[in-house]
């Protein structure tokens, strides 16, 4: 091809550009900082600042919520009262006690009752909706999913309060349908959907590899779930659960709503409790500012704060290893 | 020729009892959603009319209607937006545009982590301690929609993040290989992109922010104020704390009146999810690449 | 040394002048160099102890089997290493004679190198706002100037008389050659005085890449280009000169004609052309 064949550009991409600036002093000059330099550098530290506010929020939440609730920690507290009785009243006027075990026992007894129901339930639906539906049938119910996750918990209380609390009645009998059964149920209901995501999340990271490698054996969906896909998201599954657990936990109104609301030892699914959240959301209206009282609502905020960052630090560590890094 | 021996009969039938087990597992679990949502309209609708959702409550909140709380959400609703929304879209494009694989992201990402699982009314304990106490802005619209929007601010991040993380890394490679800075690809490139997604996420915490009880108790919304809010320093009624008050604190209240009021907070609720989905729907059927 | 092989460069068809001066370079400074340069990711180490220079208006091939570093080698070129987690880079690269990992303003840096990837890549964008957008960042704002620019690039990638009646339906939707010219006409739009194609005709066909190999050879008069490819032969019909890169190394780099020629220092070279392994 002869050279001069070129076309109507034989200034191609040069004009503008003088020779002057192509030797090496000129270059300096062309590498220097503009505006869209200066630009990216000033967002990528607005967005910096974004990004450290969330570490600024858990830190805020530890520290404000540990301002006022150290001066019962330091002054009031006996610990041995507070891990080792039952006798929560602060409001007492000849002696006030602070005795937290049985709130602590109410909040583990109902999470406990709640995965009972639930951690099965989830996972099933989990594996049916990751492994076994198919287009438009998966799709609807992960919608539903999603809509269970959507109704607010004080909805989920009243519903505690009136159709379970019947149902409870009528199928066991029992003169009151508000106790930790009723509690349980709903907040097994209320956790779910977050266990059935995540669980449905773990499955979906096992590699398809491992599926089609066990078919290619002749092996039954149900036998690739059981044998390899569950152990091979195994982590995941144990994280969705932590999940579930630190939900069904930190739940305050409905299980204001639903547990009864009795400071007792449960011996019975069917006896009331209280938890712990819903002590301070009941109690903390009534307390005047520095108070005793009050200062003991908010180390009862200190514990619940504590064990859900310590649930979810470990649900992260165990999903993290199926889920990646970021 | 092909013929099922016993074992393959036996696997067979394994593989449907199993199969209707976990969807029968997954019918247990949605179907309550359903039964509330019927429950709700049958025991809610004779109660609902225009007048009870435009009218002030009356006789101790015994009678009339439910404007003051649900006027309420509106404001605590749009206050947290305001305050969540700039702040998560700003750390879930500095957590998948900027942020360094190292020690401080993964902090980060913990926090989000853990902020996601405070409990509610932790967030309600902070809220007091900080918004209205030591800031001062006393219980007001205000000081509960900050509260609001701390609790929500892991959802928006994470919304958006996955939003920003499903436009192709390639794109961002060919926009910068023309010399873009990266806020000019994110701008050009990744935002427009991922616009809708976000727009999604948004939607889910004004969802989750009009239905939260525990965190506006003591920082904003109160159990009743014969006025409506005139401005973010007042107290509101809000209708989810509202629910609370006349299922348990009110004696009197005709038996249909909380279930028309969870009825028309769940309305509110599920028609916000329901946006969301179809935006995420239209979004799957309008695929640029 | 197996091959005496003349000392003086061998001339090379298509770039000698009939009664005009060569566009080949005088041996003067050269437009690229890179200096013991190693490069990795995480704990893998992919380059080793590269060290070759590009001339003012040569077209460099770069050949080798794959997975032997040329796409890296391409990446460290623009500092896009930099945007690449875990991916390291030890040595010097220089652009007219400046270290280029000194340069204040990187940006301005890819801003002067256009890269047209394996994988053709059309941002979601509208085609015509695909070849605007470097120019529009650089920040021409008169419309006349930037149809102007639009049209001159399509063309140039063979692209212009497919899409000038649709220049504003999607880039992303074209088929994979049409946004791959899409992707180099992108490239062109940015007045690169560096041009980094690597494997551009994997997803072009046979025709179109005969078209923008003459589009290149044109180019090559203004601008110096790094061409990675996977067929040999059109290192041949292109490149000035070829570097063999096998399993991170440089094993041989000297005038394509020669090479071809089987004018070779190393015997691995003479059986990748002869399409022994690779």
């Amino acid at each position: 091809m002869p050279p001069e064949m070129d076309g109507n550009s034989s200034t191609y991409g040069l004009e503008g550009k003088g020779a002057a600036l192509r030797g090496p002093e000129g270059a300096s000059r062309r590498y220097g900082r503009d505006w869209a330099w200066w630009q990216d550098k000033l967002v990528a530290s607005v967005v910096f600042v974004g990004g450290v506010s969330a570490i600024v929020f858990v830190l805020g939440i530890f520290a404000f919520v540990t301002r006022e609730g150290l001066g019962f920690i330091l002054h009031t507290m006996d610990v041995r009262e507070f891990f080792g009785s039952i006798a929560w009243r602060p409001t007492s006027l000849i002696r006030p006690t602070y005795g937290a075990l049985a709130l602590i026992v109410g909040t583990a007894f109902v999470t406990g009752l709640a995965m009972v129901f639930s951690v099965p339930f989830s996972l099933g639906a989990a594996i049916f909706i990751g492994e076994f539906a198919k287009g438009r049938v998966r799709e609807t119910l992960k919608i539903l999913v999603e809509l269970l996750a959507a109704v607010p918990s004080v909805v989920w209380g009243f519903i505690g309060m009136t159709v379970m609390n019947e149902f409870l009645i009528r199928t066991f009998g029992v003169p009151v349908g508000l106790n930790a059964m009723n509690a349980g149920l709903i907040l097994g209901l209320m956790a779910a959907p977050i266990m059935t995501t995540i669980a449905e999340d773990a499955l979906k990271a096992v590699p398809d590899g491992y599926r089609e490698a066990a078919e290619a054996m002749g092996a039954t969906r149900w036998q690739v779930v059981w044998r390899v896909v569950l152990p091979a998201a195994k982590n995941g599954l144990l994280g969705a659960v932590l999940l579930g657990v630190g939900r069904a936990f930190g739940e305050t109104m409905a299980v204001l709503m639903a547990s009864g609301h009795s400071i007792h030892l449960p011996t019975s699914p069917f006896d009331s409790v209280r938890a712990l959240t819903a002590t301070i959301a009941a109690e903390l209206g009534e307390t005047a500012v520095g108070s005793d009282h009050y200062r003991a609502l908010f180390t009862l905020g200190i514990l619940l704060f504590v064990v859900t960052f310590f649930i979810n630090l470990a649900a992260d560590l165990v999903v993290r290893g199926v889920r990646g890094g970021r | 020729m092909f013929e099922a021996t016993p074992l393959n009969r036996r696997n067979a039938r394994v593989e449907l009892v199993v199969k209707l087990l976990f969807l029968l597992m997954t019918v247990v679990l949605v179907l309550p959603v359903l039964t509330i949502l019927s429950i709700l309209l049958v025991k809610g609708t004779p109660a609902l009319s225009w007048e009870f959702l435009t009218t002030m409550p009356e006789k101790g909140m015994t009678a009339g209607g439910i404007l003051p709380p649900l006027l309420g959400t509106v404001w605590l609703v749009a206050g947290s937006v305001v305050a969540t929304v700039p702040l998560g879209v700003a750390a879930a494009i500095y957590l998948s545009e900027y942020a360094p694989d190292n020690w401080f992201t993964r902090i980060i990402n913990l926090a989000i982590v853990n902020l996601a699982g405070v409990p509610s009314i932790v967030h309600a304990l902070f809220g007091l301690g900080a918004f209205v106490l030591f800031f001062g802005f006393g219980t007001s619209i205000l000081a509960a929609s900050l509260t609001l929007g701390v609790m929500n601010l892991p959802v928006v991040i994470v919304a958006t993040r996955e939003a920003l993380q499903s436009v192709p890394r390639a794109f961002r490679e060919a926009c910068w290989s023309l010399g873009a800075t990266r806020w000019q690809t994110i701008r050009e490139v990744v935002l427009p992109n991922s616009f809708s997604g976000i727009l999604t996420g948004v939607i889910l915490t004004v969802s989750r922010a009009a239905g939260e009880t525990a965190p506006i108790m003591f920082t904003g919304a109160v159990f009743y104020s014969p006025f409506l809010p005139q401005g973010i320093f007042d107290e509101t009624m809000a209708m989810a704390l509202h629910l609370f008050v006349i299922a348990t604190q009110v004696p009197g209240v005709p038996e249909a009146v909380p279930f028309a009021v969870a009825l028309v907070l769940i309305t509110m609720v599920l028609a916000m999810n329901a946006l969301a989905i179809a935006l995420r729907v239209h979004l799957r059927g309008k695929k640029k690449w | 040394m197996v091959s005496p092989g003349p000392s003086h460069p061998v001339p090379v068809e298509g770039a000698g002048g009939r009664g005009r001066t060569s566009v080949r370079p005088v041996q003067g400074p050269p437009k690229l160099e890179v200096r013991d340069l190693w490069l990795g990711y995480g704990s893998r180490t992919v380059l080793r102890q590269v060290s070759l220079s590009v001339r003012e208006n040569e077209i460099l091939g770069i050949i080798g089997p794959a997975n032997g570093g040329k796409t890296s080698f391409l990446r460290a070129l623009n500092r896009m290493n930099e945007l690449t987690p875990g991916m390291w880079v030890r040595g010097q690269i220089l652009l007219d004679g400046e270290d280029i990992s000194r340069l204040p303003n990187v940006y301005s840096l890819r801003r002067r190198i256009g890269v047209v990837f394996p994988l053709p890549v059309g941002l979601p964008l509208s085609i015509y706002d695909n070849v605007a957008l470097a120019p529009r960042l650089a920040g021409i704002r008169s419309k006349a100037k930037l149809d102007e620019i639009v049209e001159r690039c399509l063309v140039r990638a063979a692209l212009w008389d497919e899409v000038k009646d649709r220049l504003h339906a999607l880039g992303s939707l074209l088929s994979g050659g049409q946004q791959q010219r899409l992707t180099i006409a992108r490239a062109l739009s940015q007045d690169p005085e560096l041009l980094l194609l690597d494997e551009f005709s994997i997803a072009v066909d046979p025709v179109t890449t005969m078209r923008i190999e003459d589009v290149l050879k044109e180019l090559k008069r203004e601008i110096t280009i790094v061409l990675v490819t996977n067929l040999v032969q059109q290192a041949r019909r292109l490149a000035d000169r070829t570097a063999f890169f096998l399993n991170g190394e440089v094993v041989e780099i000297g005038e394509t004609e020669a090479l071809f020629q089987g004018k070779v220092e190393d015997p691995r070279t003479l059986e990748y052309l002869e399409g022994k392994f690779g």
